[in-house]
C-alpha cells in the first residue's frame, strides 16, 4: 500500500536532497508535486489543501538553515503533518474496567466486516488471551451467518445467532448470554448498510442504545476514494464511532483514506487487516506509516512481525553471521521457513527501508511459489555445500539442479541472489545497530 | 449517484473575474468525484478550448460542452450490450476484488436472463470464501436455477470445467462463473483467474463471451488499477458498476474508460434483484449533471 505516494515523495526528495539551499521555487514545486501526489492516493480535496498550506506555512516560517539540510527540513516537516494527519496517538484497544468489553462493528456493504470480526477476536484471544465470542446479527445477507460460524469454528470462538429474529434482539440476547458465559470481549457483527440508508442506521442505533457497547469500530475499506470523509462522518453521527478498522491494505491502494478520515472525523484508525490469512491483521501505527509514506520503510512493523516467529536468540545468531559475512544456506533455508510464516514475500519487502526498492527488487521474483522451489534447490546440496556455498562448482551444480529438479541456471541464479542478498544484509546490518530482525533471503 | 458538480451556478459567479480559479474550482470539483487528475483535466482542456475559440460566455454551453466531452468518452464504438453467443451455452465469467458484490450480481445478472426465457446455469467458482457457495445456493433456489458447486477449497477450474460441460449436456443457454474475490496485485490468484479462463475457451472453443470485472462505485483512484491488471491478465469485455444508490459519484468509471478504453456495461444498486440495468452513457452523464 502507499506504494505510488512513496514513489512520489522519493522521486521528490532525490530531487532537492543535493542542494543546500531550498528556493521559493523549489518550495513550490515540490508543493504541487506532494498536492498530486497526495489527490492521486485517494486524500480528501479538503485535507490535501490544509495539508500543503500547513506545510508550506511551516517550511517559509522556520528558518532554514540552521541545522538541518533542506532536504531533511522538508521531510521533516511532511513527515509531522503526515503523522498528525493520522492521529498522534497509535491503534489498540482500551478493554472495560469491569465485565466484558463489548465491542460493535458497523461499515458499508463488502467493506470486509465479517473477515474483520474474526481476525479481530483472533487477534484479541492470541495477543490478550482473552475469551472472545461473537453475535451474529446480519440477517439479510444470504448466508452471512453460515459464513461467521465457519470461520469462527476455526479459531475456536462461540457465535450466537437465530432464525428468523431481528438483529435488535438477537444483538441484546447474544451480550446477555456471552456476559453470563463469562465472555472477556463480545463482537457484534453487524449487516452492511449504506450511510445515507435511514432505517438502516436507525437498526445500528437502536442495537447500540440496547447493548452500550463500549467501543464501536467504522470497517472501512482501504480502496474508498473522496466519499471516505463523508461515510465515516455519517457513521459517526448517527452511531458514534470510537475507531476505524482499515481493511484491504493488501491491495496497491494508496490508502489516503486513512490519511482523510482521522484529519476531518477525528476519530483513529485503530487496526489494519491486510491480507486473506487469519494473522493478516494488525494495531495501526501512524507514525510507522508515515515513515513508510517517506520512504524509510515499516521497519518496526516488520520487526515486530519477526519478532513473532523467530526467537531472539536465532535472530542475534543470524545478525552475528551477517556481520561476519558467514550467512549459509542452512541459515537461508531457516529464514525461508521463517518467512514463511511471516506472510508473503512482497509484503515483508514492502516494510523494509531501501530506497528505489522497485529497482533493486525488479530482478526478483517475489513469488511465494518461488519459494518452495528455492528450498527445493537447498534440500538438494550436501550438508558441506549448504556450509559452503564456495565449494559448489559445476558438477556440483549439475547434480543439485537434477535433484531439485531444476536446471543449472536456475542454481546459478539461487547462488547469485543469495551473493547479493549476503552484501545487502551487510549493509543493512551496518545501518541499524541493532537489528534483530532476522534476514530478508535475496 | 450524485451530482458530478455541486452549484455550478455559483461557481459560475468567479467566471467573468477570475477564470483561473472558476476552472480550478471546476477541476477540483471532478477530483472530489473520484476522476483521475489526468482524465480532468483532459476533460477540461478540450472544454476550455471551446470556450476560449468561440468566445463562450454562457453557463448552458459551458455545461453542455462539458456533458458532451463526458459523453463522448464514455460511449462505446460497438455495442455496450453483453454478447450473446450463437452457439450456446453462452458463458459469462465475473471477476473482482473482495467485497465488491459480484454474488449479488450474478443473481441479478441470472434473474434478468432468466426473465426474458433464457435456462441460466451458475457455476460457483469461489471455492474459498466461508459460505459462498450457500450464499449463491440461496440465489439459485430462489430463481429454480442450476447451480454447478464442489467441495470448499476444490479447484475452481474443475468447477468451471463441470459447468460448462452440464450446461452443454443440459441444453443451457447462458453459464454465468463466480469468482473468489482476489486482489489485482496478487499474482498467483491472478494466475488462477487465467487457468479458469483457459478451461472455458478449451470447452467452448472460442474466447469467453464476456469477461466482467465487478466494480464497487465507492471505489477511488484505485479502480484504475484494478481495471488495468483485471485486464492485463484477462483482457476484459466490460465492467459492472455496483452500489450506484451510495453517494458516490463514480467518476472512476470516467477515468477507466478514457485511460483503458474498457466500457462500463452493466449498474446495479441495492439488495432487490431487479436492480440492475445497462449502463447508458447519456442518461449517467445526465444524472451526475441534473
Amino acid at each position: 500500500m502507499f506504494d505510488l505516494l512513496t514513489a512520489k515523495f522519493e522521486d521528490l526528495f532525490y530531487k532537492i536532497r543535493n542542494k543546500g539551499k531550498l528556493s521559493p521555487n523549489d518550495l513550490d514545486s515540490a508543493l504541487r508535486e506532494i498536492k498530486l501526489a497526495l489527490l492521486e492516493a485517494d486524500v480528501n480535496f479538503k485535507v490535501v489543501k490544509e495539508f500543503i498550506e500547513n506545510v508550506k506555512a511551516k517550511a517559509t516560517g522556520e528558518k532554514i538553515l540552521e541545522s538541518l539540510t533542506p532536504y531533511q527540513h522538508v521531510v521533516k516537516i511532511v513527515n509531522e503533518e503526515i503523522i498528525r494527519m493520522l492521529g498522534s496517538s497509535s491503534g489498540g484497544i482500551s478493554f472495560a474496567s469491569r465485565g466484558p468489553t463489548i465491542i460493535m462493528t458497523v461499515g458499508l456493504h463488502g467493506s470486509g466486516k465479517t473477515s474483520s470480526v474474526i481476525k479481530l477476536a483472533n487477534f484479541l484471544k492470541t495477543k490478550f488471551q482473552k475469551k472472545v465470542s461473537v453475535v451474529a446479527a446480519d440477517v439479510y445477507r444470504p448466508a452471512a451467518v453460515l459464513q461467521l460460524e465457519d470461520m469462527a469454528k476455526n479459531i475456536d470462538v462461540d457465535v450466537y445467532s437465530e432464525n428468523n429474529s431481528d438483529p435488535v434482539s438477537i444483538s441484546v440476547r447474544g451480550v446477555e448470554l456471552f456476559k453470563k458465559s463469562g465472555s472477556d470481549v463480545i463482537i457484534i457483527d453487524t449487516a452492511g448498510r449504506l450511510h445515507i440508508d435511514e432505517n438502516m442506521m436507525d437498526e445500528i442505533a437502536n442495537i447500540r442504545n440496547k447493548t452500550t457497547p463500549h467501543q464501536i469500530y467504522l470497517v472501512l475499506d482501504a480502496m474508498t476514494g473522496q466519499e471516505a470523509v463523508n461515510i465515516a462522518s455519517s457513521f459517526n453521527l448517527r452511531v458514534g464511532c470510537d475507531g476505524i478498522i482499515l481493511t484491504k491494505l493488501d491491495s496497491d491502494t494508496r490508502g489516503g483514506a486513512a490519511l482523510s478520515v482521522y484529519y476531518v472525523v477525528k476519530k483513529p484508525v485503530k487496526f489494519v487487516s491486510n491480507g486473506e490469512k487469519i494473522e493478516d491483521f494488525d494495531i495501526f501505527y501512524p507514525d510507522r506509516i508515515a515513515s513508510r509514506i517517506l520512504g524509510k520503510g515499516d521497519i518496526l512493523t516488520l520487526i515486530e512481525k519477526a519478532e513473532k516467529v523467530v526467537s531472539e536468540k536465532e535472530a542475534k545468531r543470524i545478525e552475528e553471521k551477517i556481520y561476519r559475512n558467514e550467512l549459509n544456506f542452512e541459515d537461508f533455508v531457516a529464514q525461508i521457513r521463517s518467512l514463511k510464516k511471516m506472510g508473503s514475500i512482497d509484503k515483508i519487502f514492502s516494510m523494509m527501508p531501501i530506497v528505489n526498492k522497485s529497482k533493486i527488487f525488479k530482478k526478483v521474483n517475489l513469488d511465494d511459489s518461488h519459494l518452495s522451489h528455492i528450498e527445493a534447490i537447498i534440500n538438494s546440496m550436501t550438508e558441506d555445500e549448504r556450509r559452503k556455498p564456495h565449494i559448489i562448482n559445476g558438477s556440483r551444480k549439475k547434480r543439485i539442479a537434477k535433484g531439485s529438479g531444476n536446471s543449472v541456471s536456475e542454481v546459478n541464479k539461487l547462488l547469485e541472489q543469495f551473493s547479493k542478498t549476503k552484501q545487502m544484509l551487510k549493509q543493512f546490518s551496518g545501518l541499524k545497530g541493532k537489528f534483530n530482525l532476522p534476514p530478508g533471503n535475496f | 449517484m450524485q451530482k458530478l458538480i455541486k452549484n455550478l451556478s455559483y461557481i459560475w459567479n468567479k467566471f467573468k473575474n477570475d477564470r483561473k480559479s472558476f476552472w480550478d474550482e471546476l477541476e477540483e470539483q471532478m477530483v472530489t468525484s473520484d476522476i483521475s487528475i489526468n482524465t480532468a483535466s483532459r476533460i477540461l482542456e478540450e472544454v476550455k478550448d471551446y470556450v476560449y475559440r468561440e468566445n463562450i460566455n454562457n453557463l448552458e454551453k459551458v455545461k453542455s460542452s462539458l456533458k458532451q466531452q463526458i459523453i463522448e468518452i464514455l460511449k462505446c464504438n460497438g455495442d455496450s450490450k453483453l454478447n450473446i453467443s450463437s452457439r450456446p451455452p453462452t458463458v459469462f465469467l465475473i471477476v473482482g476484488v473482495n467485497g465488491v458484490g459480484k454474488t449479488t450480481s450474478i443473481a441479478k445478472l441470472a434473474n434478468m436472463f432468466k426473465k426474458n426465457g433464457k435456462k441460466v446455469l451458475i457455476s460457483a467458482a469461489d471455492t474459498y470464501r466461508s459460505a459462498a457457495v450457500e450464499q449463491l445456493q440461496y440465489y439459485a433456489e430462489i430463481l429454480g436455477m442450476d447451480m454447478v458447486y464442489h467441495q470448499k477449497f476444490s479447484d475452481p477450474g474443475a468447477v468451471v470445467y463441470d459447468s460448462v460441460e452440464k450446461a452443454k449436456a443440459r441444453g443451457t443457454d447462458l453459464v454465468i462463473i463466480d469468482t473468489a474475490g482476489r486482489m489485482q496485485t496478487s499474482y498467483n490468484l491472478m494466475e488462477e483467474l487465467k487457468k479458469i479462463k483457459k478451461v472455458i475457451c478449451r470447452r467452448i472453443d472460442r474466447e469467453v463471451d464476456e469477461i466482467l470485472l465487478v466494480m464497487d462505485s465507492t471505489t477511488g483512484q484505485n479502480a484504475r488499477n484494478q481495471a488495468e491488471l483485471f485486464n492485463n491478465s484477462l483482457s476484459l469485455t466490460g465492467i459492472i458498476l455496483t452500489k450506484t444508490d451510495s453517494t458516490s459519484k463514480g467518476g472512476i468509471v470516467i477515468t477507466i474508460k478514457n485511460d483503458l478504453n474498457i466500457p462500463i456495461k452493466l449498474v446495479t444498486k441495492g439488495e432487490k434483484l431487479e436492480d440492475i440495468c445497462y449502463f447508458d452513457p447519456v442518461r449517467f452523464t445526465e444524472l451526475i449533471f441534473s
